[in-house]
């Protein structure tokens, strides 16, 4: 079973619930921080790392030798990556999507192909609890590649808890497709409700089950439950502001440990994501 | 023409709130959201929108099913799993390479342009503004955050006035790159965190990778004033000027309830002064000022 945590929202609580929702289940789960441009989770889980592994994207390498400057593939590529001057291939390897046309169409067979370094791929563990994060090398624009691989080295005979990054576009649905429920986490102001929606839609794009997830819960306004009313959108946890816990998280403290008390809520919340994908009849209960 | 971008690195540090404030100290600017994914600073600023273009992405491929012969070039060609069994192009997995459609024996796929979002020309109270919206599950958002960039710079130039603030996007990846390039000074926002400064020191790293100079603010700095402390020092420790720090105060979520900039909302507070005294200190910092001329107006004249 895979749980994506998303949000729309930067700062909304993703890692907080992620991290949380591992800890209290303890056994059986696998967090993985597919949040490769800022990859936080590691900073409050505190995983042993046992591994670290290159990540590179295929680009092209030309051999000149055999080149005949027919332009063929800087005519197939629609990423601008490859130029043909005079009797010079550039190859622009950071704007190369790695499809592999240019090395198809060359009829002399020049291109070969070589490797730009995406990031890193991080393996550990805490205690029982697996761990796998995905780190984008600084300089490095695209983060799908990445945000791919981490979640195919993934266990499937784990429960996957994935601490996705913010926003709407190909990185977040990265994280999320094929996931059986995205649980959002919003906080109730402008921006959190704002940024909510356009999540939501996302979500509702790829058609998986969702539910919600209000932190900061008496902050700014009450917009953000009228619309999960309205939206059928099931409010599944609040965590309500309190001092404590953001100068807990500003240390790298986990609310599970700090306050025990949330021990019990974290795993039904896990609970009652379990039964609403049990409901849907996708449900394969992987964490015991 | 010099432009602020404002970035963070991590998420909800209040990038879009100092954006806004600093909008409501500036004279004579322009503002723009680069976060075209998840725009936001148009629910402080409530633009009119003068003018509204579809932007226009990439393409995508579309299988004719008259025309398929079935013989399954696309599907072994495809490196993005685009492609089903029954030759459908699923549109999110899909590329935008194009290589099926150059490759298809039969010429069965076609490949239409997509418009992927909109971007808008807008008047604020504050002035006019560039913003965006990129369609949901879109990619090519760096494209269109540099052609909001481009529109805003434009407009500033038609309208005369010498700066823009730009906010930014959070991350460090595609969008934020386009961001950032060639700008004249990079604000970033830091939470006092573990992971506030974590994502801190990437993103510093990535404004030296290109090249642009960064400023740090310390926002919330009274939550933990330890790594307050911490950050300011890994700040200077990598040349990157400290700005100033803003006290955790509700004010700024009372007055995004508002729909308002924190200098419109209530009476005057300490942190009014803090977001101040920042506004002043990157007006007057050496990277707006690169040849270290302070009051270019006065000078040429």
């Amino acid at each position: 079973m895979i749980i994506s945590v998303a949000s729309g929202k930067g700062g909304t609580g993703k890692t907080t619930v992620s991290v949380n929702m591992a800890l209290a289940l303890g056994t059986g789960v696998e967090l993985l921080d597919c949040d490769v441009e800022e990859p936080n989770a590691h900073l409050f889980l505190k995983p042993v790392i046992e591994r670290s592994e290159r990540v590179e994207t295929p680009v092209p390498l030309v051999d000149l030798t055999k080149c005949t400057f027919c332009r063929k593939c800087s005519a197939i590529c629609r990423f601008n990556a490859l130029a043909v001057v005079g009797e010079k291939v550039l190859v622009f390897q950071e704007l190369c999507h790695s499809c592999g046309g240019c090395m198809l169409v060359c009829p002399e067979g020049a291109i070969t192909e070589t490797g730009r370094e995406l990031g890193t791929l991080n393996f550990g563990a805490r205690e029982s609890i697996g761990f796998i994060n995905g780190q984008l090398r600084v300089g490095e624009a695209m983060s799908p590649p990445l945000i791919k691989q981490v979640r195919a080295a993934a266990d499937p005979k784990r429960l996957t808890i994935i601490d996705a990054p913010p926003g709407t576009s190909c990185p977040v649905i990265a994280a999320m497709n094929g996931a059986d429920f995205v649980l959002m986490v919003t906080e109730p102001t402008p921006f959190g409700l704002h940024d909510l929606k356009l999540a939501v839609e996302a979500v509702r794009l790829l058609g998986i089950p969702a539910g919600l997830v209000v932190n900061r819960a008496d902050i700014g306004d009450r917009e953000v439950f009228e619309y999960a009313k309205r939206e059928h959108l099931p409010i599944l946890l609040t965590i309500p502001f309190d001092r404590r816990i953001a100068q807990a998280y500003s240390r790298g403290k986990n609310i599970v440990e700090e306050f025990p008390e949330w021990r019990e809520r974290f795993v039904a919340l896990y609970h009652d994501i379990e039964a609403i994908i049990t409901a849907k009849g996708k449900a394969v209960s992987c964490a015991k | 023409m010099r432009e602020i971008v404002i970035i963070s690195g991590k998420g909800g540090t209040g990038k879009t709130s100092l954006t806004a404030a600093f909008a409501a100290l500036a004279k004579n600017s322009v503002l723009c959201d680069a976060d075209v994914d998840a725009a936001d600073l148009h629910l402080l600023m409530q633009p009119e929108v003068r003018q509204r273009t579809d932007f226009m992405g990439g393409s995508k491929a579309v299988i004719n099913p008259d025309l398929c012969t079935g013989c399954g070039t696309c599907i072994d060609l495809c490196r993005f799993g685009a492609i089903t069994e029954s030759f459908q192009v699923d549109a999110i997995r899909c590329e935008g390479c194009g290589v099926c459609v150059d490759f298809c024996p039969a010429t069965a796929i076609d490949f239409p342009v997509q418009r992927c979002g909109e971007w808008y020309r807008s008047d604020t109270r504050f002035g006019p503004m560039v913003h965006a919206r990129l369609g949901i599950a879109e990619e090519n958002s760096g494209k269109l955050v540099s052609l909001v960039r481009k529109e805003a710079r434009q407009l500033a130039e038609q309208r005369g006035a010498d700066l823009i603030i730009t906010d930014g996007p959070p991350g460090i990846g595609c969008p934020v790159i386009a961001s950032i390039g060639g700008a004249t000074a990079l604000v970033i926002v830091v939470e006092p965190t573990v992971s506030g400064i974590h994502d801190m020191e990437r993103v510093v790293q990535l404004a030296a990778h290109f090249k642009v100079p960064g400023m740090v603010c310390v926002n919330k700095f009274d939550l933990n004033l330890e790594m307050t402390e911490a950050i300011e020092q890994l700040a200077r420790q990598h040349n990157v000027v400290v700005l100033g720090r803003v006290s955790f105060d509700p004010a700024f979520t009372r007055s995004m309830v508002a729909g308002k900039t924190l200098f419109e909302y209530g009476e005057a507070t300490a942190t009014w002064q803090q977001v101040r005294d920042i506004w002043t200190q990157i007006i007057n910092s050496p990277a707006m000022h690169s040849l270290g001329i302070v009051d270019f107006k006065a000078t040429i004249q």
